[in-house]
């Protein structure tokens, strides 16, 4: 575990506590059963507003708490574990985007109504299923840009818009020039497809390296949800091991799961170390923040991936039922996987930044 | 191919045969179905079938050569083992698959033929040759599944007819079937001993199942409950205590057939991963899967898939006699589950958020298909024994390990 301050700890303790408490995951059963359009639970995403979560990152002269990306970390941990359902990490990702390039009328403009909860932003970057942030079609003219979007999260609710053109990321706000279409993936979340048409742009300071880094901050918040995904698979199937009776013993009392679950473990410690690294590497600044993310994402997609499929495999029967919630962990698991590179992308692009 | 002329040398049997086998496919396999296979009916159910889809299943039931090694007496095919593999090579180059199926085909019918008495076979065989009639396998229970051994399910000793009480559950197809194969307990005091094999009509009064709904968001299997429910005494197989002894059996059947032979084919039959990769990934200049990481991923589950093959060609070889499947099918049904889930789970990964839609635009048939077949592909390494189990198997009875738990 990252050393923490007093504070960080507060807000990891809170975060738990809520989401155990107030969004369990049967309040994302609900959400799902009712199918609302905008694919997230609004009186969740109003009460992390009022605690302060929207504002995380947002500067305190700009009505946030500017916490940082350990303690975004944190609460996104927190809430994956529980599969609560809220725009948080896009709106957060997007909010990275006018912190590190936005103007300061820009900043004026958006940042204190993001961190009061009133607007959801997102990150509108793949032209295609598969992350791929170095082809990028879209382009804008006079101000106005032009191009489709593929699988932007939160893209059915979204207010705000930060669009990788060929030339950087720009602004897109409302729905001038904006279409939505939805679609349906498997972990019940929002994932639209937008076209823009000659919607209003306002570009972002920065150029391409903006969208490495953007897309960076972006990364280790999805790792951050996958942390807690993962943990609470873990723990959900250490539990059923230990309840669940045949051959006259609990299933717990086998050695061949003994040593799966030993193996889980430790990747699961490996995970959360570089998981926690690459939001310390964040908020410090460092030089090598992408090999840190890569690193990250690239183990939190394997110890995802692995713990999702025991979940299942352990549960048995039970855990191949829809009224079981082992499927939500490993539907909602292979999205965040591909989101942001899949673990080869992230191999690839570690190998390539330390240069073998 | 060369055909034989009449005058010249005697003709090989098994080219006659051959011969045989393409007219009556040119005469009676329908054009429509060419390369259609229902791949799904597993995974959603059984569909209404088409007027073409019902000629041609009555047509191979009356050959019986949906069950090609059955004895004919009973309505199979009374094929060799030889002439059955021409059967197959043939119905492959026509783009036909065999109509007959289920659970009555797979493992019932194989185990009723050992088992079962004359009166038993002459009723429940050709009904199972022709796709009649379809069973399900009444075996788990909620606190009883890899642990199959401690089911409660009770039936009572009423004479002429056994009083049945108890649950069953994941009964797969449940909601659909004619009839259930059971195993129940007729004996308390006996673990092992007091397991009896029962027929039971699932129009029985007393009967009742509930669907339940998997993760792939479709509802094959069922909790199956028995209240005071009458199954007449001709309809156990065996002997009262004898259950577990058959239900071992069947349970082999099942494993061999789901660890392949036609259906591995099947299962990898379509498009190539690779094509697909390139498709979804790009090519780099020399042409190669651009990615290069699950490029060499691909690699190892191709070889890994040869592998398999070659092991199920290399096994049907060596099973010389008809000795029926062996402990080596734990083995083979591991093998095939773990190939058959790394390849969806590749497939999804090759497509990336595309490969991953769960209904509605966006998205190709392919594609939404290949999610479901991804989830409710979890199942094969649980179901007909879970892939711990198997191990188990082979440690134990394969390799002579000691027996703790
Ligand atoms: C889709 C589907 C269809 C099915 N269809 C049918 C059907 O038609 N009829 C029917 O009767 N049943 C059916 N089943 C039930 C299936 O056979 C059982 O689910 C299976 O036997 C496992 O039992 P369980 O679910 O109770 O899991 P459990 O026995 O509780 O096992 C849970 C986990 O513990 C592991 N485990 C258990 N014991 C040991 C051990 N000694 N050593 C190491 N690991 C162990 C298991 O491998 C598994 O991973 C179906 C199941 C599924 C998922």
């Amino acid at each position: 575990m990252a050393v923490l301050t007093e504070e960080q700890t507060m807000l990891r303790d809170m975060a738990r506590e809520w989401a155990d408490n107030e969004s369990p995951v049967t309040a994302f059963r609900r959400m799902r059963d009712a199918a609302p359009a905008t694919y997230y639970d609004p009186a969740a995403w109003e009460a992390q507003a009022a605690m302060g979560w929207a504002g995380i990152l947002v500067p305190e002269a700009q009505g946030g708490v500017g916490m940082g990306y350990l303690s975004l970390g944190m609460v996104l941990e927190q809430l994956g574990r529980t599969l609560t359902a809220t725009p948080l990490a896009a709106t957060a990702s997007a909010t990275s985007a006018l912190l590190l390039g936005g103007s300061e009328k820009q900043q004026a403009e958006w940042l204190p109504r993001i961190a009061a909860g009133e607007v959801i932003a997102t990150l509108a970057i793949d032209e295609g299923p598969r992350f791929d942030p170095a082809t990028i079609a879209t382009k804008v003219e006079g101000g106005r840009l032009t191009g489709t979007k593929l699988f932007v999260a939160e893209g059915d609710s979204a207010q705000l818009f930060v669009v990788a053109a060929s030339d950087g990321l720009y602004l897109v706000s409302g729905d001038e020039g904006v279409t939505r279409s939805p679609r349906k993936l498997t972990d019940s979340r929002s994932h639209a497809e937008l076209r823009f048409d000659g919607a209003p742009a306002q570009k972002l300071e920065g150029g391409d390296d903006l969208l490495t880094q953007v897309a960076d901050r972006a990364t280790a918040a999805a790792c951050a949800e996958m942390l807690g995904m993962a943990e609470a698979a873990f723990a959900q199937t250490n539990d059923y091991l230990k309840t669940r009776v045949q051959f006259g013993q609990a299933l717990s009392s086998f050695q061949a799961l003994q040593h799966r679950m030993a193996k889980m473990f430790t990747e699961l410690e490996l995970m959360r170390s570089v998981v926690e690294a690459a939001l310390e590497a964040i908020d410090s600044g460092r030089a090598n923040v992408s090999q840190e993310v890569s690193l990250a994402k690239a183990l939190a997609n394997e110890t995802l991936h692995l713990v999702s499929r025991e979940m299942v495999q352990l549960h048995g029967g039970i855990g191949m039922t829809d009224e079981h919630d082992a499927g939500f962990y490993l539907k909602r698991a292979r999205i965040l996987e591909a989101m942001w590179g899949n673990a080869s992308w992230h191999r690839e692009r570690f190998a390539r930044l330390g240069g073998f | 191919m060369a055909t034989a002329i009449e005058g010249d040398a005697p003709v090989d049997a098994g080219e006659a045969f051959r011969a045989k086998v393409r007219d009556w496919l040119a005469a009676n396999f329908p054009p429509s179905l060419k390369g259609k296979d229902n791949g799904m009916s597993a995974v959603e159910g059984p569909s209404e079938p088409t007027p073409d889809e019902d000629a041609w299943r009555k047509a191979m039931g009356e050959t019986g050569w949906g069950v090609p090694t059955w004895p004919k007496e009973y309505g199979g095919g009374g094929l060799s083992r030889a002439e059955s593999r021409i059967l197959q090579e043939e119905m492959t180059r026509a783009g036909a698959s065999n109509p007959i199926g289920g659970m009555g085909v797979m493992m019932f019918g194989p185990t009723l033929l050992e088992y079962g008495s004359e009166e038993q076979k002459r009723e429940h065989i050709p009904p199972i040759a022709r796709a009649e009639i379809r069973w399900c396998q009444g075996y788990s229970e909620p606190g009883a599944g890899s642990d199959l051994a401690s089911l409660q399910c009770f039936a009572e000793d009423r004479g002429d007819h056994y009083l049945v009480n108890g649950q069953k559950t994941w009964t797969s197809g449940g909601q659909w079937a004619d009839k259930c194969f059971m195993l129940v307990r007729t004996d308390r005091t006996k673990k092992h001993e007091g397991i009896t094999f029962l027929l039971c009509d699932m129009d029985s009064p007393g009967v009742e199942v509930k669907p339940i709904r998997l993760i792939s968001g479709s509802s094959p299997f069922c909790e199956t409950f028995f209240t005071d429910v009458k199954v007449p005494k001709t309809n156990r197989v065996g002997q009262e205590g004898e259950g577990w002894t058959i239900g071992k059996r069947l349970l082999q059947h099942e494993r061999s057939s789901l660890s392949g032979g036609s259906g591995a084919g099947r299962m990898f039959a379509g498009t190539p991963l690779s094509q697909i990769a390139k498709q979804y990934v790009g090519v780099d200049g020399e042409g190669r899967i651009a990615d290069a990481d699950l490029r060499g991923r691909i690699v190892r589950h191709e070889m890994d898939m040869r592998a398999f093959m070659l092991t199920l060609r290399r096994a049907s070889q060596e099973a010389k006699s008809n000795q029926g499947p062996s402990a080596a099918t734990s083995i083979m049904k591991n093998v095939g589950a773990r190939i058959m889930q790394e390849r969806s789970e590749l497939l999804i990964e090759i497509r990336g958020l595309a490969g991953l839609g769960w209904e509605g635009e966006g998205f190709g048939d392919e594609e939404l298909r290949d999610v479901r077949t991804w989830l409710f592909g979890k199942a094969v390494s649980i179901y007909g024994g879970s892939s711990e189990i198997q191990n188990n198997v082979i440690a134990k009875r394969i390799l002579g390990m000691l027996d703790h738990q």
